[in-house]
């Protein structure tokens, strides 16, 4: 499978992006690189800007300034979501509310016309499977609770093979057993078809538990990037506020 | 300034979806499901409000022509009002309120929960996956359904005209009055200008979805300003037209 080219994934290069909406400053220069293959999480607080990031990294917004090649084009050009599968498993799902659980799993190969309708099927029904949602492919989106409608959206974005993922928070809103469930897909689907996968998150156990890279980021900039040891070991003070964070309070406010 | 803004993206809007033409086929299937439900939620509709427009045209005006002697021009005046006027704008703008906004609903809901966000990254092109299926349907549907309230409009002033004491023409004599002056020309204008109050208030609803912003109360400024846009729209539409038409 590895051999296939097709099935390589690319590398992501960001540089001095800014973007402002209404005069806020909400991606302040920041930038980083994530080999082929690679996997990449990116940490950083709740309004810090990594959404925001990743909806430029895939094309749906366009910077203000700076630069985003993924493998070697600037993503700005359409030829890019042409010539590479890009796919991305958004913050709330964003599943089509008006389509079945199957349709929507099947929607990039039924659009596509790459294969035939049975072959769509089984397509589905395995990659549902694999996100322990097997059998759901006639209920309707409305009728699932949030952390299986993210597990929906990781199998919609299973189909496509990409050859660059990105996660938005792929494991918040979920039970500590599914979280691992999902974050074993993540690095196998890595490993399986080389598939560089790009992970924003705030968990510190998911980031440091899958992750080759991290980046933190605060306020819209890359603090620092580094491994998982070099991260832990990192002197800034608000990385190391970030990672030391505690939510430990009941035994800190009773001393028995 | 914003104003026109929104009226050229509107034409681009247009533009795309015209030239995502000849990508119908491959879309039939959503076509032909909104056509349906177009149908499904608006002929009883038409129906009811055809009837009555036809209705009420004679018994206003009926009388009014029969103490005169013109009781040979009942029929010819309902024809004529109905299929060159009050059909198509009529029903075009019952089809604004009822189907306009619930496209304009359902694509600004997609935008707002970020499932258009989800057609682009799966390489989906939001105009020929939402706005094609949407435009045809309108298109295809919205002249039909004119066809169909012209002639039940004509029903409806036919039975008033034959049980109202005071006007009193039976069915055959209105309907032979009415085939002398009403031509095809008159019905296929009206059907015609239906046609194109179809497009616009498909373009309309449809640009309008997809340029909502902000959640819940976003979405309900967007139904009411596509609603009210498209009414605009069809009534000033409909005078140009009669006018170019009139030649
Ligand atoms: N379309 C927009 N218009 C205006 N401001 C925006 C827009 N999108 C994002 N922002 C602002 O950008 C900032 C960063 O938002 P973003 O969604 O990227 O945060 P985040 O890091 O993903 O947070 P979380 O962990 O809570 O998801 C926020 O302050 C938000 O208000
Ligand atoms: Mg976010």
């Amino acid at each position: 499978m590895n051999a296939d080219p097709n099935h390589r994934g690319v590398k992501v290069s960001v540089r001095g992006l800014r973007k402002s909406y209404r005069g806020q400053e909400v991606l302040k220069g920041l930038g980083f690189e994530v080999q082929p293959g690679e996997v990449f999480v990116i940490m950083g607080p709740s309004g810090s800007g990594k959404s925001v990031l990743l909806r430029h990294l895939i094309g749906l917004e366009s910077p203000d300034a700076g630069e985003i090649r993924i493998g070697d084009e600037p993503v700005s050009c359409a030829q890019t979501m042409h010539k590479y599968r890009l796919a991305m498993v958004f913050q709330s799902g964003a599943l089509l509310n008006s389509l079945t659980v199957g349709e929507n799993v099947g929607l990039y190969l039924a659009e596509h016309r790459t294969q035939s309708p049975e072959e769509i099927a089984r397509v589905v029904s395995d990659k549902l499977a694999v996100v322990g949602l097997k059998g759901t492919e006639d209920r309707m989106p409305a009728e699932l609770s949030g952390g299986m409608k993210k597990r929906v959206a990781l199998a919609r974005a299973l189909v496509m093979e990409p050859q660059l993922i990105l996660y938005d928070e792929p494991t918040s809103e979920l039970d500590p057993l599914s979280a691992v469930v999902i974050a074993h897909e993540i690095v196998n689907l890595n490993r399986r078809i080389g598939v560089t996968s790009l992970v924003v998150t705030h968990e510190r156990a998911l980031a440091f538990g899958i992750a080759q890279r991290i980046a933190v980021m605060d306020a819209g900039q890359v603090l620092v990037t580094g491994t998982p040891d070099e991260i832990r070991r990192c002197g800034i003070a608000e990385v190391r506020k970030f990672l030391n964070a505690d939510l430990n309070l009941v035994t800190k406010t009773q001393p028995s | 300034m914003n104003m026109f803004q929104s009226i050229g993206e509107v034409f681009v809007l247009g533009w795309r979806t015209f030239l995502a033409l000849p990508l119908a086929w491959r879309h039939r299937r959503k076509v032909f499901d909104q056509f349906f439900e177009i149908g499904n939620a608006s002929l009883l509709m038409v129906c009811i409000l055809s009837f009555f427009i036809g209705a009420v045209l004679v018994l206003q005006s009926g009388p009014v022509l029969v103490e005169r002697g013109l009781a040979n021009y009942v029929g010819g005046m309902v024809g004529i009002t109905m299929c060159k006027e009050l059909a198509p704008v009529m029903i075009s703008v019952l089809i604004a309120g009822r189907i306009g906004s619930a496209m304009a609903a359902e694509i600004g809901s997609m935008q707002v929960y970020h499932e258009i966000d989800a057609l682009r990254t799966m390489n989906i092109n939001p105009v020929h996956y939402l706005v094609l299926p949407r435009m045809l349907a309108l298109a295809l549907a919205l002249p039909m359904l004119v066809i169909f309230a012209i002639m039940v409009g004509w029903l409806g002033g036919a039975i008033v005209a034959a049980s109202n004491l005071r006007i009193a023409i039976p069915m055959r004599p209105y309907f032979e009055t009415m085939r002398e002056i009403v031509e095809v020309g008159d019905v296929a204008n009206g059907v015609f200008k239906s046609f194109c109050f179809a497009l616009i208030v498909g373009v309309i609803c449809c640009h309008q979805g997809m340029d909502t912003i902000g959640g819940p109360r976003g979405i309900g400024r967007s139904v009411t300003k596509a609603v009210v846009n498209s009414i605009i729209m069809i009534v000033i539409l409909d005078y140009v037209l009669s006018r170019l038409l009139l030649e």
